[in-house]
C-alpha cells in the first residue's frame, strides 16, 4: 500500500501519507489537522474527508470523536461568487 | 462521438426532452433538455472534467448530486460550477477547470441583486422530507420558501427505480421517482409555496436570517427571515480510502444511480461494486437492467449486509459476491483500467498473496452514507455523533427542533434512514412548525401525536430499522431536556 496514491481530501488533495505524517507530528485532532492540512477547506467543506480522517485519527490516537475536536463549520457553506456579496443593502 | 445513452431498459422509459446544443470548449454537444451538463458530456464519453491545482490530478464524475468538488467547471465563464446539478441550455460554454478559478478572468461590474424576504416557513432541501413539509405546510396555509440546490426537485426520489413499501399514505406501491414527480407537481399548485430550483443556502445568519444563492438566467442573492426553518439538505455517501481511489471511474454507487436511472446515461462497460448492503445490492442489479456487466461485488465483513432476496437475485444472474474482501487498488493513467481486489482477515488486515484483478472502468463504492449536516452545525445546533445514524447529527426533539430554536430537521440530515421516514419526519417538523407559528388548533396538535407514536412505536420497530431507531433515540430529547440543553447543559 502506497499511502502517497490514497487521496483522503479529494478538494485539497491531501493523501494519507500527509495525514500520518501530520499525526506522527502531533497534530492529533481534526482542528489542528484542519488548519496544518486544509483538510475539510474546500469546496465541499468535510463533506467526504471528515469522516475518514476521524477513523484514522481514533485508530491513531485512541481518542473518542468528542476528543478530536470538530472543526467549527463557517458560512459560506457553498461556493458563491463574490458578485452575490456586491449588491450591498437596498434598505 | 460515442454513445452511452440507454435506449432500452427493462423498467425505465427515457423520454428525452426538447434537443440542446452547447459549447464544451470548442466542440458542439448535442443533449437534451432536463439534462445536467454532465450527464450530457458523460453520455458523450467524457470521463475528466477537471485537474486538481496542485498535483495535476484527473477528476471525473463522483458523487453526482452536489455535494463533492469532483466536477467543478467553467460555465458561461463562471468558475467553480458543479455541472451534475447545473441543467444543459442552449449556447452555453462550458470548459473544464485546470486547478484553481482564473481571477484574472472575472467580468467587471457585475453585481447581483439582493433581495429580502419574509415568510412563515423556509424549507432548504427538496426531497422527500423537504417536499413533503413544505406541502403540509402550504395546505395549512402558511407562506412557503422552498430552496433546492438541484435544478429537478424530489432529492434522491428521481432515481429510485423501486416500488416503496408499506402504506399508501406514503405511497406504497409506487415507484420512487413517480412519487417525486407527484408531489413536485403539487407542490408547484399552491400560490403560498416559492420554489427557487438551483437556489444554495450558504449560511445562517443572525436574527434566522438564511442566505441563499439562486444561480441560473436570473441570479439573485436572497435573505430570508423565516419565522420557521426546516433544513433536510440529505446525505452525502461515504468515501474509501485506497490506492487511486481518486481516479475517474471510482465514483459513489449512487453517483452511477443517478447517470442511470435519472438521465439513462451508462455509467461504464464493467463495473465492481464494493458494499453489500442493501444499496450496493440493488445497484448491482441496476447496473445489469442497465447494460453494465458486474464483475464482483465485494463486501469486507464475513456476511452479506443487505437482504437475502436482494443478493438471491443478481447471484442468479451471475454477479459473483466475495466476502471478506475490499478493493486495496484502482489502476489506470487518467482514468480506471483495472480494480485489485484482496482477501481480509477478522481484523480487517488485507492477507497477502489473496490479490484478484479485474478489468473494469468502474469502482462503486457503496459503504454507506453520512448525514450532510453542516447547515445545523453552523447554525450553532448542538450536534452529537451517533454512528447508527451515519455520523454527526443535531439533537432534536420529538417534533423535530434542534437546539436553535424554530430550526428543525427531517429527513436523512436528521440520521440516515430511508424515504418513507423521511415523509414522515417531515410532515412532523411541519406540523410541529405550524403550531409555533399559530396556524394549527387542536387537530394538529393530534396528527402529530398521532404520527410521532406511528413512527417509533409502529414504523420504526421492524426489525430491518431497529439500528436507526437506535441511533435516533440517543439524539430524541423532549422540550423540557431540550430547554436544558439550549441553557448550556449537556446530556
Amino acid at each position: 500500500m502506497d499511502p502517497r496514491k490514497i487521496i483522503i481530501c479529494r478538494c485539497e488533495e491531501v493523501t494519507l501519507a500527509d495525514v500520518l505524517e501530520a499525526i506522527e507530528k502531533g497534530y492529533t485532532d481534526l482542528e489542528s489537522l484542519k488548519r496544518y492540512l486544509r483538510i475539510g477547506m474546500g469546496p465541499c467543506q468535510g463533506t467526504h474527508c471528515i469522516p475518514i480522517v476521524l477513523r484514522i485519527l481514533r485508530r491513531a490516537t485512541g481518542k473518542n470523536v468528542e476528543e478530536l475536536m470538530l472543526p467549527t463549520t463557517r458560512p459560506p457553506l457553498h461556493p458563491v461568487q463574490a458578485k452575490y456579496f456586491l449588491g450591498g443593502d437596498k434598505d | 462521438m460515442p454513445d452511452y445513452r440507454i435506449y432500452e431498459h427493462p423498467i425505465l422509459d427515457f423520454r428525452r426532452g426538447r434537443r440542446v446544443r452547447f459549447y464544451y470548449r470548442d466542440k458542439v454537444i448535442e443533449a437534451y433538455e432536463g439534462e445536467s451538463i454532465l450527464a450530457a458530456l458523460y453520455a458523450v464519453g467524457y470521463r475528466v472534467f477537471n485537474r486538481s491545482p496542485k498535483l495535476g490530478l484527473p477528476r471525473g464524475a463522483y458523487c453526482m448530486i452536489g455535494k463533492c468538488s469532483s466536477c467543478l467547471s467553467i460555465v458561461d465563464g463562471v468558475p467553480n460550477t458543479r455541472i451534475c446539478i447545473e441543467p444543459v441550455r442552449e449556447g452555453i460554454h462550458v470548459e473544464p477547470q485546470e486547478g484553481l478559478a482564473d481571477i484574472r478572468r472575472a467580468r467587471k461590474q457585475e453585481v447581483v441583486e439582493t433581495v429580502k424576504v419574509e415568510t412563515d416557513l423556509l424549507v432548504v432541501g427538496g426531497g422527500p422530507a423537504g417536499l413533503k413539509a413544505a406541502l403540509v405546510a402550504a395546505e395549512h396555509g402558511a407562506d412557503v420558501v422552498l430552496v433546492n440546490d438541484h435544478f429537478v426537485l424530489g432529492g434522491q426520489l428521481v432515481k429510485q427505480t423501486h416500488k416503496f413499501f408499506g402504506s399508501r399514505d406514503y405511497f406504497g406501491g409506487t415507484r420512487g421517482f413517480r412519487i417525486a414527480e407527484i408531489l413536485s407537481k403539487k407542490v408547484k399548485e399552491y400560490s403560498n409555496v416559492h420554489v427557487y430550483t438551483n437556489g444554495f443556502a450558504y449560511g445562517y445568519f443572525k436574527g434566522g436570517v438564511v442566505g441563499v444563492a439562486v444561480h441560473g438566467e436570473h441570479p439573485l442573492n436572497l435573505l430570508v427571515k423565516a419565522k420557521t426553518i426546516i433544513a433536510a439538505p440529505g446525505a452525502a455517501e461515504k468515501g474509501l480510502d485506497f490506492e487511486g481511489n481518486y481516479l475517474p471511474g471510482v465514483m459513489g454507487a449512487g453517483g452511477a444511480q443517478t447517470l442511470m436511472n435519472q438521465y439513462g446515461v451508462r455509467p461504464g462497460d464493467k463495473a465492481v461494486v464494493i458494499g453489500s448492503g442493501n444499496v450496493g445490492l440493488i445497484i448491482a442489479y441496476q447496473l445489469l437492467q442497465a447494460g453494465v456487466k458486474v464483475e464482483a461485488l465485494a463486501e469486507i465483513l464475513p456476511r452479506i449486509g443487505g437482504w437475502f432476496v436482494h443478493a438471491a437475485k443478481i447471484r442468479r444472474l451471475g454477479v459473483k459476491i466475495l466476502t471478506r474482501h475490499s478493493i486495496v487498488r484502482a489502476i489506470g493513467s487518467d482514468r480506471v483500467e483495472k480494480a485489485v481486489l484482496q482477501a481480509y482477515d477478522e481484523r480487517f488486515r488485507p492477507i497477502p498473496g489473496t490479490e484478484k484483478e479485474f478489468d473494469v472502468d468502474l469502482v462503486l463504492i457503496s459503504i454507506g452514507l453520512q448525514p450532510d449536516t453542516k447547515f445545523f452545525a453552523q447554525a450553532g445546533a448542538v450536534m452529537k455523533w451517533v454512528p447508527e445514524a451515519g455520523g454527526l447529527v443535531p439533537i432534536r426533539t420529538w417534533g423535530q427542533e434542534t437546539s436553535v430554536e424554530n430550526l428543525f430537521v427531517a429527513g436523512d440530515a436528521s440520521g440516515i434512514e430511508e424515504a418513507t421516514t423521511a415523509f414522515i419526519e417531515g410532515e412532523i417538523a411541519a406540523l410541529s412548525a405550524l403550531l409555533k407559528l399559530g396556524l394549527g388548533g387542536k387537530e394538529v396538535e393530534e396528527r402529530r401525536g398521532k404520527l410521532i407514536d406511528f413512527l417509533w412505536n409502529e414504523y420504526r420497530m421492524a426489525p430491518v430499522v431497529r439500528r436507526a431507531r437506535e441511533g435516533k433515540l440517543k439524539v430524541t430529547v423532549s422540550e423540557e431536556e431540550m430547554e436544558k440543553i439550549r441553557m448550556g447543559e449537556f446530556p
